[in-house]
């Protein structure tokens, strides 16, 4: 019998693994991207699983707006991204000091 | 162990998979590959839980159009790949640490006995006489209005900010800068000059010949 942990857990798991992606691609800024993708997918199965079992459409609502701001989140990121392999020739996290943050 | 649990656990396996191969990949195509792999498999999960609008706007818009945008990034770069990838394997230890010890900290936190998670059952019923599209569509468009209205104008606005972004001015472009067009003063265009009267002379004969030739 599936519960509500199962999901959860699974959720738990897949956060941590694109935490793990974040750590390990440090220098490359697209797979990052794909990272933070992954990490707003697990927040989502927060979301679906918790409406499914408090039976309350709240939730799904949630995700269908969660979607939408990270469908627009990547295309700005992407559009920023060739932007700066326009002007660096690269993608590399450590050529962009132009700002000495 | 019944149907739903064993395609529970399966899912849950390609998941994690595809999940550790998007972030670990060495060719970006293979990882935004991948990452199509972990979204449809999210859809699936998705329709065990009962959320099949939401599961199948997952497949349009994540696998139809996100990943196909990543995809098409990836493929236009020139990325060397080699040079990211100095030191991939060296952070890993210390980067597994952190991701085990949050793992475990969620994994603690959603295992309380006291949080009682296990125990919520969903009410069959209740979802199976209205469908969940029709669920979702009567609480987007009541309830929710004001949110949906706003996320369609953040769209609109992210689709403006990328080609605004991305575009290039050419060149031999003649347009013209309505920011200069408006700064512009008459003494920019107008120069009045005070000279003296002068008596225009009269033609000559050769010029007058000239002209008629034109």
């Amino acid at each position: 019998m599936l519960t509500l942990t199962h999901f959860l857990v699974l959720a738990g798991i897949l956060f941590a693994i694109s935490v793990l992606g974040i750590f390990l691609n440090r220098k490359n800024l697209i797979v990052l991207l794909m990272a933070i993708e992954l990490m707003l997918l697990a927040v989502n199965y927060n979301f679906i699983a918790f409406s499914h079992y408090l039976s309350d459409s709240a939730g799904q609502i949630f995700v269908f707006f969660i979607l939408t701001v990270a469908a627009a989140e990547s295309a700005i990121g992407l559009a920023i991204l060739v932007v700066l392999f326009r002007n660096l020739n690269s993608i590399n996290v450590e050529d962009l000091g132009s700002l000495k943050g | 162990m019944n149907f739903q649990a064993v395609v529970f656990y399966i899912l849950s396996a390609i998941l994690i998979f595809a999940g550790f191969r998007v972030v670990t990949a060495k060719n970006p195509v293979h990882a935004a590959l991948y990452l199509v792999l972990a979204f449809f498999t999210a859809s699936g999960h998705w329709l065990l839980l009962q959320a099949e609008f939401l599961a199948i706007a997952l497949v349009l818009v994540y696998v139809g159009a996100v990943t196909v945008l990543f995809l098409f990034v990836v493929m236009m770069l020139d990325i060397n790949v080699e040079k990211l990838r100095a030191g991939f394997w060296s952070h890993f230890p210390q980067a597994a640490i952190v991701a085990l010890i949050m793992m475990a900290e969620i994994i603690l936190v959603l295992s309380s006995p006291e949080a009682g998670l296990s125990k919520l059952q969903p009410a069959a019923d209740a979802m199976a006489k209205i469908s969940n599209v029709k669920v979702l569509g009567g609480q987007l468009y009541t309830t929710y209005l004001l949110p949906f209205e706003a996320a369609a104008v953040i769209l609109l606005v992210a689709m403006v900010a990328a080609i605004g972004i991305t575009q290039r001015q050419r060149k031999d472009s003649k347009a013209v800068d309505p920011g200069v067009q408006v700064r512009v003063r008459r003494d920019d265009r107008v120069r009045i000059v005070k000279m003296d009267v002068v008596k225009p002379e009269v033609a000559t004969a050769s010029e007058s010949n000239t002209e008629q030739q034109a």
